[in-house]
């Protein structure tokens, strides 16, 4: 699925990612875990193919494809998505008509019909019943007023109805109550599949309670410096950072 | 910056009504004094009592100077160079039945979307098609005249309508009311002229389309509208020109009375040719706008969304007199390149418990300068009188400028004011965030500038705003290389 080889990653001066190396193979489920400014959120918008982060070093193959070379919407219809840690607000377009456009540029890129206003809401209204809710949540301006709750609700929804093959979730977890993150992690639960990966990017180990990882990576000045299984994570969370980079 | 460019390609857009027809011409000699006024009125065969007003408006004219407060820049205009009267040959002195229309005219409207043939039309949209100085022709007449409903172009209602006329022009837009209101009373071409009478709801959708030809030629168009107590109608206008190096002056004034009951709705959608990408040629668009509630719970709706023309100034307002009389101003305004526009409104509170609402969107991108101008004016007697005013802007890019000046002047203390203000700029987070859910550049910047527009399109006439949506995203278009 994703194979990351030697990446080093600049903004502006500075190297953020140090020849950053990890594999991951359909179905699996990795958590990267870190203390703030050691690359986390860096490598979630490098694969993504945000703007001002330079490559300087070493290649990342996406489906046996050169992620590198294409532009941040073709990874998007390709079955790349990413949770955004702020999910921004778009003032009056509504939720549905995001969805709806972001469905149909990627059946467009599969050579699928794109579907029309009718078959569209029954998709849409499966999917809301995954993270909750209800339909009035459709005709709402993108996340405008939305709580944080919601906001990360709506990444998922978004998630659900793109069916991607890689996730990446930056943060999901942050400033998300007990409640919040019961029903967001249940969502990406159900979105687990054999075929589908999930890169779980995240501060505390908390979210893993929900999302049981197969691998659990910590990183620290823009390398993997450790990695396990699941049982790493406790470990993090009870002797520290501090504790893997001595 | 990279992206800046990118946003420069996108709204570098090809101006797609910039074409010219070649047409004969009957076109009065350039220069203005009281001899050209004489000639269009001769030209138009004008009773006595019409060049009579043009004449007392120019001497009044002669004594006024430029406005030269407004936030837009341009070379002075020279008034000598340029021509006042151009009419096609065959276009005669009156537009008569369709069949008379040269082909020529009728081939330009239909290359602008317009078609004049009514069984081609829109079957709930009569249209008054006006073209440099004269209207060619109007359609849907004896449909509407069966409801007593007045749809003409201004000449036809100076020669066939002079009582009426007579009594309204120049009652809510003096002669003397500011200098390019003063220049169009004395040298007014043509127009429309629409007339509602007392309990009809008009049936259709009215319409004009003016369309700048000739070069070297102002456009100065008048237009009336009275709707008696209980009526209503509801207008619309667009506008194109050709693409030419040298500005064109465009001068127009529109005049709009309700009566007690009374409901007048006019939309615009602007799009005179906005200069090429180095602020090279354009239409200056100074218009002057007013509409009078002079009745009670009378109510007059400006929508407006201009994307053309080099400079625009204008300030579609509204005299609240009527008791419970409802003023609002919708307006959506994008200046890209080098555009400049200085656009508002005026809310004049007589009345008591009159209501205003002002919703202004700018949108500046490139060079383009966008200020928001806007009048909010309580009279001591407006009693329990209200307004309600949001202004917001959107940048594209760090080149442009977007500016807001309310004035707000309040003489009751029972009134309640109300502003809002906002600017924002089309963020990278955003456009980001869309082309991760699979978006290209140009879907995400028409997904946000229409989201952005969505409380004026909503207000405009169905098929005005589709149009409306499609003219942003021609800035879209053929952009992403």
């Amino acid at each position: 699925m994703l194979k990351i080889n030697n990446l080093k990653v600049s903004v502006g001066d500075q190297q953020i990612l140090n020849g950053l190396d990890l594999k991951v193979n359909p179905g699996e489920v990795h958590a990267i875990m870190g203390p703030n400014g050691s690359g986390k959120s860096t490598l979630a918008n490098v694969l993504a193919g945000r703007d001002n982060y330079t490559v300087t070093e070493g290649s990342v193959q996406y489906l046996g494809k050169d992620l590198l070379e294409m532009a941040p919407e073709v990874r998007s219809r390709e079955g790349l998505f990413m949770a955004f840690q702020y999910p921004v607000e778009i003032p009056g377009v509504s939720n549905i008509y995001l969805l709806k456009s972001a469905l149909n540029a990627k059946r467009k890129h599969q050579g699928l019909d794109e579907l029309d206003a009718v078959d569209f809401l029954s998709l849409v209204k499966e999917k809301l019943d995954l993270v909750q809710m209800d339909r009035s949540f459709l005709n709402r301006p993108v996340n405008e007023g939305f709580s944080g709750g919601e906001k990360k609700r709506n990444e998922i929804l978004q998630m659900a109805v793109l069916e991607p093959k890689l996730s990446i979730l930056d943060e999901t977890d942050s400033g998300l109550d007990i409640d919040a993150l019961q029903i967001v992690t249940q969502g990406i639960n159900t979105l687990k599949s054999e075929t589908r990966s999930i890169i779980l990017v995240t501060h505390y180990q908390r979210i893993l309670d929900y999302i049981t990882p197969d691998f659990v990576h910590v990183l620290a000045d823009g390398k993997i410096v450790k990695s396990g299984d699941r049982s790493l994570a406790y470990e993090v969370d009870e002797k520290g950072y501090g504790w893997i980079k001595n | 910056m990279e992206s800046q460019e990118h946003l420069d390609s996108i709204v570098d857009r090809e101006y797609q009504h910039g074409f010219v027809t070649e047409i004969e011409s009957d076109t009065i000699p350039p220069g203005l004094n009281e001899d050209t006024i004489r000639a269009i009125s001769a030209k138009k065969n004008e009773p006595e009592f019409m060049l009579e007003w043009r004449l007392k408006a120019y001497r009044n004219w002669l004594k006024m100077i430029e406005p030269k407060w407004s936030n837009v820049k341009y070379p002075p205009i020279d008034l000598q160079e340029i021509t006042y009267y151009s009419a096609p040959k065959t276009a005669g002195d009156a537009p008569k039945s369709l069949d008379e229309v040269d082909p020529l005219l009728l081939d330009t409207y239909n290359r602008l979307g317009i078609p004049l043939e009514e069984q081609k039309m829109l079957a709930g949209i009569a249209v008054d098609a006006v073209f440099d100085s004269v209207s060619v022709a109007t359609t849907f007449k004896e449909k509407l005249s069966e409801y007593g409903v007045i749809f003409c172009s201004f000449s036809e209602a100076v020669k066939n309508h002079p009582d009426l006329v007579k009594k309204y022009l120049g009652t809510v837009v003096p002669y003397g009311d500011n200098y390019f209101a003063g220049l169009n009373s004395a040298v007014f071409s043509d127009g429309s002229f629409v007339y509602v009478p007392k309990g009809v709801r008009c049936p259709m959708e009215l319409s004009s389309y003016f369309r700048i030809n000739s070069s070297k030629t102002g456009q100065f168009e008048r237009t009336l509208i009275i709707a008696e107590e209980g009526s209503y109608v509801s207008y619309l206008e667009g506008c194109t020109a050709p693409m030419r190096d040298e500005n064109q002056l465009h001068a127009a004034v529109v005049e709009l009375i309700a009566m007690d009951n009374a409901e007048i709705k006019y939309s615009t959608i602007q799009n005179w040719y906005p200069g090429d990408k180095n602020g090279k040629g354009g239409i200056y668009n100074f218009v002057t706008k007013r509409g009078k509630a002079a009745g009670k719970n009378s109510k007059i709706s400006w929508t407006q969304v201009e994307t053309g023309s080099a400079i625009t100034w204008k300030y579609p307002s509204v005299i609240l007199k009527g008791d419970n009389s409802i003023g609002e101003f919708y307006s959506v305004a994008l200046t890209a390149n080098h555009q400049q526009a200085d656009t508002g409104t005026k809310m004049i509170h007589l009345g008591r418990n009159t209501k205003s609402t002002i919703i202004s969107k700018g949108i500046s991108a490139g060079k383009g300068q966008n200020t928001y101008r806007g009048l909010v004016r309580i009279g001591n007697k407006a009693e329990g009188a209200r307004n309600y005013s949001q202004c917001d802007s959107l940048l594209m890019g760090d080149r442009c400028g977007a500016h807001t000046f309310p004035y707000i002047e309040v003489k009751n203390n029972n009134a309640k004011v109300e502003h809002e203000a906002s600017t924002s700029r089309i963020g990278e987070d955003q456009l980001f965030f869309c082309k991760q859910r699979g978006l290209s550049e140009e879907e995400a910047i028409s997904l946000i500038v229409n989201g952005f527009c969505k409380e004026i399109f909503n207000v405009l006439p169905m098929e005005f705003a589709v149009e409306a949506q499609k003219l942003l995203d021609i800035s879209l278009e053929d952009s992403v290389g």
